[in-house]
């Protein structure tokens, strides 16, 4: 993007985010975080991976995070969202892909917490979110992703898991999260994201659901999850990431939607919020940093989109032992 | 937070949202040690309900209330009425966190686990989720939760396909009614249900979806019910033969590597150092099970009884379009041979929706095989001269000929009628971008249905001016109509002999190759391979491609010039790690290098998708640059090129790259146009 372009459209206030972020964390007695305290797990991969992105993730104690996430840990391997909470598969895959971050996976028993992965996987080759057997291409998505990052994606059936996945999809080309049900830009993530990640997205019918992404643009610039919905900036993350993946983004305005996310900003005290003037969260916060990331917005780090972590960080774990 | 206006709060409203935090977390407090210290008294669990009310997302309170249920009924014995009121407790918990969020993952999957209990509650639910659903039509748990209950009751799909109807009399703009019934009828179509055959059932969706799109041609919720109707109607389930090389009734040549004394300009000269040529066969979809026992050869060439037929397609698939093997041949002494391949005979070629390849088929070509009369020089190859025009006479497009195979098993009678009356009715909405769009697809549809020679390709001028419309109305999907305008272009080029002899040149420096070139022609996309299978050379440059997806089909290419376009990586290349072939690669002047974002990273095989190691020889030795350039290193292994062009690359601009090249490369001879070691 040219300079000229980013000054009309107003800039990143990346200073202001990374401070708001820092804060967010210490506002533990207000109402919202009091409501999102089972959840403490992804905001701390939320905000984390958001100050990496931003070149500041120097400015946290390693330390205290990394010992905080392993009081989370159970004996069955999972991890809960929170100290006291039950093991859940959602801040499994968030406490690992923060160890990834500070490249300490190795202070894992990294069998243990692929055994109870693996263990959420059902004969048909779906997964569990936890022993409470909910199910969702959610959790193949994270079991996959989790299984990759770990390097043992040996311990679970993938062909069977492939097969589940591809049972979910519509034919409006996008997938749900059970067979038959509504494709939903979140869902495609995941089921495009586990597909990419296992070598599958020969499966997925690239230019249908392609031309149902591309349409999730309306006249704002912004995305929205599905057909007729508000456009939101946490779909910046589902909808783009995946059309990367499928290698269809160049059938979206780019411009357009570098504006709407920065035009979601707080400008006085940090954050971004899913619409222009609405209240910011950790939540759009990280989406729309990391979809300003996907659209090469200079001074943001690049982002895997399958794997939701910095390029280098992949790199890392890929390419070294 | 979603939806939630951004404003400093007034003092009043802070103290009592401190006030809030402070009650919940203690309840929150409270709740945990009753977890943790497994109390399942009447007040503890009452403590969790208030919890659940006040926050519905409070996961670890759903799985506590899931203990305590089994708590309770381990105590009860076979108490009917306790067990069901201990059920209706929770039902009512559930319902009561639904009015405070009604997208509570959590909630619902209780809902869900206690009505699994054998709860005999369960014909109440569709009564309560009617009344959800009309609160918000949209809500996706709880459609999902609707599927749930139906299943539960057996409840049949035509009462549900009747429910959407009904929903969508209601307000026609409900894109998860329309995509039910898009789930229900084609379960229906599939089973053969009562009154559900295609030609009768699908002109009636059209008439249905008219009426929502009509309505208000803005409105997505019907766009994509409407394509997924034109994709029932012209597509058929079983496994077709597109085309192959060498095609029906052709002549080849075959020799040694080397040249030619004179090569005839009629036929395709195929030189080979391994002594084999490939053969190609191409399907309208990805299939399976293509081997020597689908595939019989009846050939005067020893040797290729047991062929080996392979997928040209990502590792991990054992499914596609196209699928080659290698025949053997003698090139010592000049010979003739015929050869003819049958398929269809006997089952097992089948399609990923599990239709088998059933009409038998069969082909005859000739291979002649020519001596060499020298041998091969290190000359570059050059894209500016040395191209004859091209004869008219020539035998190689009979690949152009569609086969008679093609539209023999479709009932085409009414799918012509059906998409007939649908262009008659969005010709009426072409000032609208839908009905622009959908015109040309319809249009697009039609033209490859037809088979009378006289109005066949009538069409194509009208499709690339809606798609250039288009280009102008909706600027902000721009790429994605230029994507589709370069595939119809591609279609109307090759739709007859005439159009594409244009294109096509002999290079006569190197054996009269077959050239097609379609340079400058501001492509985006590649498209309508499977009639190309018998080009040898390719000139795509000074165009928009960004990707080679497709040409891993032209299995003949040696010489292929993308300089000049929009390659932004090597895995954009992958799919010429196929072209056994290839010999002579033009990349310079693209964007490889530029970008921090690789759009076609998960396209290719490697270790990011779990599905490619870097576990040969330079890989084990060099492990630094294989991490470096590891998108590079995986296509150029697989090639083995003489002659290759990176230059005006960002990539190629330092000489730790040229190194890493000409070790993957040890074959190359010319890079970047200087002769390597002189
Ligand atoms: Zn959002």
């Amino acid at each position: 993007m040219s300079s000229t372009s980013s000054n009309q459209m107003g800039q990143l206030v990346a200073d202001k985010h990374v401070r708001y972020i820092l804060m967010a964390e210490k506002k533990k007695e207000s109402f919202e975080s009091v409501v999102m305290d089972h959840l403490r797990m992804n905001g701390a991969y939320w905000g984390l991976t958001t100050l990496d992105l931003l070149d500041k993730l120097g400015t946290v104690s390693e330390d205290e995070v990394v010992s905080w996430i392993m009081t989370c840990q159970h004996e069955s391997g999972g991890f809960a969202g929170n100290v006291g909470h039950d093991p859940h598969i959602l801040y499994t895959l968030s406490a690992v892909q923060i160890l990834a971050l500070f490249d300490k996976i190795n202070i894992l028993d990294v069998g243990k917490v692929s055994s109870y992965v693996a263990g959420l996987q059902n004969k048909d080759g779906s997964f569990s979110g936890d022993m409470w057997g909910e199910i969702d291409t959610r959790f193949s998505y994270i079991a996959i992703c989790c299984l990759s990052i770990l390097k043992t994606l040996d311990k679970i059936n993938v062909e069977k898991a492939v097969d589940y996945i591809v049972s979910c999809k519509n034919l409006d080309g996008g997938f749900g999260c059970t067979p038959g049900a509504e494709s939903h830009a979140g869902q495609i993530f995941c089921c495009v994201g586990a597909l990419a990640l296992t070598g599958s997205l020969h499966r997925v019918d690239k230019d249908l659901l392609g031309w149902w992404l591309c349409e999730r643009q309306g006249k704002s610039g912004g995305l929205n999850g599905r057909p007729e919905k508000l456009p939101d900036v946490c779909y910046s993350w589902w909808v783009l990431s995946s059309l990367i993946m499928i290698d269809r983004v160049h059938w979206i305005d780019k411009e357009k939607l570098v504006k709407f996310i920065l035009d979601c900003q707080d400008l006085d005290n940090g954050g971004i919020s899913d619409r222009p003037d609405d209240a910011v969260d950790i939540f759009h916060t990280y989406f729309g940093v990391a979809g300003l990331s996907l659209l090469e917005y200079p001074g943001v780090k690049a982002i895997d989109p399958a794997y939701a972590l910095p390029v280098d960080v992949v790199n890392r774990i890929i390419f070294t032992k | 937070m979603h939806g939630r206006p951004r404003k400093a709060s007034k003092p009043e409203e802070e103290a009592a949202s401190d006030a809030k935090a402070t009650k919940l977390r203690s309840l929150q407090s409270q709740f945990m040690a009753n977890h943790h210290d497994k109390i399942y008294t009447n007040e503890a669990i009452e403590l969790s309900t208030k919890l659940l009310e006040i926050n519905p997302e409070a996961y670890t309170a759903w799985n506590y209330r899931k203990l305590a249920v089994e708590d309770r009924l381990s105590r009860i014995e076979s108490d009917q009425n306790l067990v069901k009121s201990i059920l209706d407790e929770e039902l009512n918990v559930v319902e009561s966190a639904l009015r405070q969020n009604f997208k509570s993952y959590g909630a619902w999957h209780h809902r869900k686990w206690v009505l699994s209990k054998g709860h005999s509650s369960i014909g109440n639910e569709l009564r309560l989720l009617d009344k959800f659903q009309r609160l918000d039509s949209r809500n996706f748990h709880a459609w999902n939760y609707r599927r749930f209950v139906v299943e539960l009751t057996n409840r049949s799909e035509q009462d549900e396909l009747q429910y959407t109807d009904d929903m969508i009399s209601n307000n026609f703009s409900n894109y998860s009614a329309w995509h039910n019934r898009s789930v229900l009828l084609s379960s229906l179509l599939a089973r053969n249900a009562d009154g559900f055959i295609p030609n009768k059932k699908i002109p009636e969706e059209y008439d249905l979806i008219h009426n929502a799109i009509f309505t208000d041609p803005d409105d997505q919720s019907g766009w994509f019910y409407h394509l997924w109707l034109l994709d029932q109607t012209v597509n058929v389930e079983t496994p077709l033969l597109t085309s192959s090389w060498p095609s029906h009734g052709s002549s080849i040549i075959l020799s040694g590597p080397g040249y030619l004394n004179g090569s005839s300009s009629n036929f395709t000269t195929f030189c080979s150092e391994s002594d084999s040529f490939p053969l190609i066969l191409y399907f309208d979809q990805a299939v399976g099970g293509v081997s020597s026992s689908t595939v019989t050869i009846d050939a005067e060439l020893k040797g290729n009884e047991d062929l080996v037929w392979e997928p040209v397609s990502n590792k991990n698939s054992q499914i596609s379009c196209v699928w080659v093997a290698r025949l053997k041949y003698f090139s010592s002494k000049p010979c003739e041979y015929k050869v003819k391949v049958r398929l269809g005979n006997s089952p097992g070629i089948v399609s990923s929706r599990g239709c088998t390849f059933s009409a038998p088929y069969e082909f005859v070509f000739t291979a002649h095989v020519h001596e060499i009369v020298k041998d091969s020089q290190e000359g570059t190859v050059s894209w500016t001269d040395g191209f004859d025009i091209w004869d008219a006479q020539s035998k190689d497009l009979n690949p152009l000929v569609i086969l008679d195979q093609l539209n023999a098993e479709m009932d085409v009678k009414w799918r012509e009628a059906a998409i007939l009356e649908e262009v008659k009715c969005f010709r009426l909405l072409s000032d609208s971008k839908i009905g622009k769009l959908s015109l040309a697809r319809l249009l697009m549809a039609y033209e490859a249905m037809i088979s009378d020679a006289a109005v066949k390709g009538i069409h194509y001028e009208e499709i690339l001016q809606l798609y250039n419309d288009l280009m102008a109305l909706d600027s902000s999907h721009y790429q994605y109509y230029k994507d589709a305008h370069s595939l119809v272009f591609l279609h109307k080029v090759t739709s007859s002999t005439e159009s594409l002899s244009r294109h096509l040149f002999r290079y006569r420096d190197v054996n009269n190759l077959v050239c097609l070139r379609l340079n400058n022609l501001s492509l985006s996309r590649i498209a309508s391979v499977e009639k190309l299978l018998f080009i040898q050379m390719l000139d795509l440059s000074h165009n928009e491609l960004h990707s080679t997806e497709g040409l891993e089909a032209m299995q003949l290419l040696s010489c292929l010039n993308l300089s000049h376009n929009r390659i932004r990586s090597f895995s954009a290349l992958d799919s010429l790690r196929h072209l056994k072939q290839l010999r002579v690669l033009d990349v310079s002047h693209n964007h490889i290098g530029k970008h921090s974002v690789d759009t076609t990273r998960y396209l290719c095989a490697s270790p990011l998708s779990n599905s490619e190691w870097i576990q040969d020889d330079v890989g084990r030795q060099k492990p630094g640059m294989g991490t470096k350039y590891w998108d590079a290193y995986f296509v150029l292994r697989d090639l083995n090129l003489k002659q290759f062009n990176i230059a005006g690359n960002i990539i190629a601009g330092d000489d730790e790259f040229n190194s890493f090249v000409l070790q993957v490369v040890p074959t190359l001879v010319w890079l970047d146009g200087q002769k390597l070691g002189s």
